[in-house]
């Protein structure tokens, strides 16, 4: 194995908030080979959007970042707003939840792509121009040359996004960030983005991050995934392995928990009881020990670290044993 | 009319829909948002109404409790006819019909206290027997499991999604409504808590014996509480059957479209696709003829000239299509 | 199954943040508090009558008589400045209440119900705001004569267009809402709706307002004062202070500037009362 294209060691965000500090990523770890897709799992609170700030170092002004970021093998965290500003967009590239608020409303379509040319690649504007429109046809944006006089607001939230994800790919970046790229569209829709994004993935080897709460786009498009839970990584497989010998009480709960649309009518969801924590007022122990049906005494008073086996890494001192059986 | 129901006939339709039409005016174009739909809920039975975003379902519930005002059409609900009614005779009848809403945050007065918002509903039928009042909210917030006593007297900016959306099933259900309306009740609550607020609605829907039309757009979290579904595309329904029944043996092309979109969360599924042909049309300019014919694969000349009507292709089973699928898709893992 | 969630795990968030209500605020408050009480028991004060004129002590330095001196005139200042704080307070606090009375009503009126309602009373408040105060103000005067009530009436009339704004923007936003959806599902009457859920949450926004227009109105009074066409004399006021002052600016400059001084700080205390106000309300209590 080569080296990996992102690389995160116990990076760690701290906000500090009126109620004291609070710890939005504790103590992340995490590896990501180039072409390969990692999907980050978890609930609001769990620290994956903080997660994704924190590598481009897009974080509030009351956050501070410690650890470290090596991307391709350069150290990000303490690197100068000038390379820092160089990189993103460029070698790093993210797209965002909602495409409504990540376009810029009073620019057109074609400034917004043009601009992000002309600023990394340093392209004429007549070929920035028709690049833009060969970019716009590769999202499968109907009428490309149409799409650059248009508006955001004149689109539809479908292509919104993929107008946001052809700025992202427009300068070729080794590393695709989503954030929830599809929560805010219509399932149909999604599938075509998802595929869009696999797509592009493939052709250009490019690495993805792949953010999300719905298991269902990590089972069918990830190679690995972390479970992130009150900040920390609380499990980390292959995605495989995750969903058929998962060791965290927390995985096995959040997936027992969701309706499953090949479930029969009226059959009771095994709910998680309580809620997720309040992150400025964590227990002492395991953050999930409220909650977790298996917890012990030892969960409520010492924290778990996050062990390795093998490629399979989770943090519980009861961790689920047998694997689930194959399917026939 | 509707006439087959998945229900058996002696069950009495309590929500009868007819033709209703609602249209609404952005500036000088008109947005046709429910196109003439029909369809009844009998007696104790959940009907799923799923459809994607601008498909017209909010639209629907909101004027099936005549919340906006239907262009034509006709609402029966027990017996009488909800579109005739006026001023004090409607707004004596919307106690027995309620609704929970999307955002159980927004739903909530931020400057009123829990306990006065689930005494709301009582204040304005006229309960004014401060102890009953207080005896009444208080079963209700230990059916839906709040405890009145620490919850009472806070404000909703104090508590979270989950709970706040307990609140406002407690209020809706405070004056023992027949009929509950839930427009996308936790599609902004966590996965979590989805889980829990639905098994709530089972509950409630047991204990207070509910009649319920619960909309979204999620299909899993739809058949998770439905007896029948209905499915709806740019203001018109396409097909009505059993829960089990239409995930298993879909007629229409946009219900198998749905179902093969759904990631399921399980690696060895077969991958969720989707149609290449991209964006639904604009409500304000529907297609002629069946809407869904532009992205259909199996259009032609007569989808573009006829709509379709709905009509029971097997029993308990109606849909609104000339070509409906005949045989049941493959089963997914 | 579902869990009875039976004890909230968050705290109630404290509505006031302490932090902001600094010295400033307290020592605004206090100033505030001690010129009502002044204007109000100015009577009882152990000072000279405001109109008393002193013949031989015409712009006198600060006595132990008179402890900020005389004016032009030989009336003792301290005294005038005191009972002209009883003009300021009563335009300054009567006008904006006329103008949240009207203004806030048909403000909250169009916002909910729209339609024509709406489309007069915004209409309305487009030709009271295109009207040239300064010439209402002397038309009114000049066919009513000049006396206090005049000028409460006049400014009053002049605030509705501005509270009719805030009230119709802060409905707008409030009105969309599921809460008021909700309550209407519910069964509640329009009125039930106006009163107990749009009007809690729109009277925020106007008490805030309200402090501030508090401190215009001071200003624009004073203003009116200044040019003449305020309460006649002798009845004292800021702003005729400031403009008999004017002409002995350079024998007695403190005739002029004391009225100002007092003037300015009250202002700044009403803005900086109204400002908190709004800061603290307005996120935690957020109806918008």
């Amino acid at each position: 194995m080569g080296q990996p294209l992102l690389l995160l060691d116990a990076v760690g965000v701290q906000l500090a908030t009126p109620r004291g500090p609070l710890r939005a990523v504790d103590e992340v770890s995490l590896a990501l080979e180039p072409g390969r897709t990692l999907g980050i799992v978890g609930e609001s609170g769990s620290g994956k959007t903080m997660l994704s700030r924190a590598i481009l170092r897009l974080l509030p002004p009351n956050a501070t970042l410690t650890g470290s970021v090596r991307f391709d093998g350069r150290e990000l965290t303490g690197l100068g707003p000038e390379p820092l500003r160089r990189l993103r967009g460029r070698s790093i590239a993210v797209v965002f939840q909602d495409p409504m608020t990540s376009l810029n409303p009073v620019l057109t379509i074609g400034t917004q792509i043009v601009e992000t040319l002309q600023v990394h690649l340093e392209l004429a504007s007549a070929v920035a121009r028709a690049r833009a429109v060969e970019l716009l046809s590769a999202v499968g944006l109907p009428a490309p040359e149409q799409r650059l006089r248009q508006y955001p607001h004149q689109l539809s939230g479908g292509m919104r996004q993929r107008v946001a994800i052809a700025i992202a790919l427009s300068c070729e970046p080794r590393l695709l960030i989503a954030d929830e790229p599809t929560t805010a569209l219509d399932v149909t829709v999604q599938a075509q983005i998802l595929d869009l994004l696999a797509r592009e993935q493939q052709r250009r080897h490019m690495a993805m991050l792949l953010i999300t709460h719905d298991l269902g786009i990590v089972a069918g498009r990830t190679d690995e995934v972390a479970v992130m839970y009150a900040g920390k990584v609380v499990e980390r497989a292959p995605t495989r392995t995750l969903f058929k010998a998962m060791r965290m009480p927390y995985t096995e709960a959040l997936l027992a928990a969701i309706p499953r649309v090949d479930a029969a009518p009226h059959t009771p969801l095994a709910a998680i009881s309580g809620r997720p924590p309040d992150m400025t007022r964590l227990p002492p122990g395991c953050a999930f020990a409220p909650r977790c049906r298996y917890a012990g005494e030892r969960c409520t008073r010492e924290r778990p670290p996050l062990r390795d086996a093998f490629e399979h890494a989770f943090a519980c001192w009861n961790p689920i044993d047998a694997p689930l059986a194959e399917p026939a | 009319m509707t006439s087959d129901s998945a229900v058996g006939s002696d069950a009495q339709a309590l929500l009868g829909v007819e033709d209703l039409v609602v249209e609404y005016a952005i500036g000088r174009l008109t947005v046709h948002a429910v196109s003439g739909v029909s369809f009844e809920i009998a007696q104790g039975e959940t009907l799923g109404l799923v459809g994607e975003s601008g498909c017209g379902k909010s639209s629907l519930a909101r004027a099936v409790l005549r919340l906006t005002e239907p262009h034509s059409g006709r609402v029966r609900f027990d017996g009488q006819d909800l579109t005739a009614l006026r001023g004090e005779d409607l707004r004596r009848m919307r106690r027995h019909m309620q609704m929970v809403f999307q955002d159980p945050i927004a739903s909530l007065n931020p400057r009123r206290r829990i306990g006065d918002i689930v005494a709301e509903p009582l204040v304005i039928a006229r309960v004014t027997d401060r102890a009953e009042r207080e005896r009444r909210v208080g079963e209700a917030m230990h059916a839906v499991g709040l405890d009145p006593d620490s919850v009472s007297a806070r404000r909703p900016h104090e508590f979270s999604g989950g709970q706040c959306q307990r609140v406002c099933i407690a209020r809706a259900l405070v004056l023992e409504p027949k009929l509950l309306v839930c427009d996308e009740p936790v599609s902004s609550l966590d996965v979590s808590i989805r889980a829990q607020i639905l098994n709530l609605l089972e509950q409630m829907k047991a204990r207070y014996g509910l009649t319920m039309l619960f909309v979204a757009h999620d299909l899993a979290v739809v058949k998770a509480v439905s007896d029948r579904v209905a499915v709806m595309y740019l203001g018109k329904l396409c097909e009505i059957a059993g829960a089990m029944e239409l995930f298993r043996a879909p007629m229409h092309p946009y219900t198998a479209t749905l179902l093969a979109a759904i990631p399921l969360p399980d690696p060895d599924a077969p991958r969720a696709r989707s149609l290449p042909i991209g964006e639904p049309p604009s409500p304000v300019s529907p297609p002629s003829g069946c809407r869904f014919r532009t992205r259909c694969p199996r259009a032609d000349a007569r989808c573009q000239r006829e709509v379709p009507v709905m009509r029971a292709a097997r029993p308990g089973h109606q849909v609104a299509c000339h070509h409906p699928l005949q045989e049941p898709r493959e089963a997914r893992s | 199954m579902a869990a009875a969630e039976l004890t909230p795990a968050l705290e109630a968030v404290p509505a006031v943040r302490r932090a902001r209500l600094g010295m400033v605020f307290w020592g605004a408050v206090i100033w505030i508090a001690m010129l009502v009480a002044a204007a109000a028991f100015a009577d009882l004060l152990p000072l000279p009558s405001p109109t008393d004129m002193d013949m031989l002590e015409r712009r006198a330095a600060p006595t132990m008589a008179h402890w900020l001196g005389t004016d032009s005139l030989g009336r003792d200042v301290a005294a005038r400045l005191i009972f002209g704080a009883r003009t300021s307070l009563t335009v300054g606090l009567c006008a904006p209440l006329i103008g949240l009375a009207f203004g806030g009503a048909a403000g909250l009126l169009a916002g909910y119900f729209r339609g024509r309602l709406d489309t007069f009373v915004s209409g309305g408040v487009d030709v009271l705001l295109a009207f040239p105060p300064l010439v209402l103000a002397l038309a009114v005067t000049a066919f009513l004569g000049q006396s206090l009530l005049n000028m409460t009436l006049i400014l009053g009339f002049l605030g509705i267009p501005v509270f009719t704004r805030v009230a119709r923007s802060a409905t707008l936003a409030l009105a969309q809402r599921e809460f008021v959806t909700a309550a209407r599902a519910l069964g509640a009457t329009h009125t039930r709706v106006l009163l107990h859920e749009l009007l809690p949450n729109v009277a925020l926004p106007l008490a805030a307002f309200l402090l501030v227009a508090v401190a215009v109105t001071i200003v624009v009074e004073s203003a009116l004062s200044f040019l003449g066409l305020g309460v006649p004399p002798p009845q004292p006021s800021w702003g005729s202070m400031i403009g008999e002052g004017r002409e002995n600016l350079d024998s007695a400059a403190w005739l002029a500037f004391t009225p100002a001084g007092v003037m300015f700080v009250t202002v700044l205390a009403f803005n900086l009362v109204g400002d908190t106000f709004r800061a603290v309300t307005d996120p935690r209590r957020s109806a918008s």
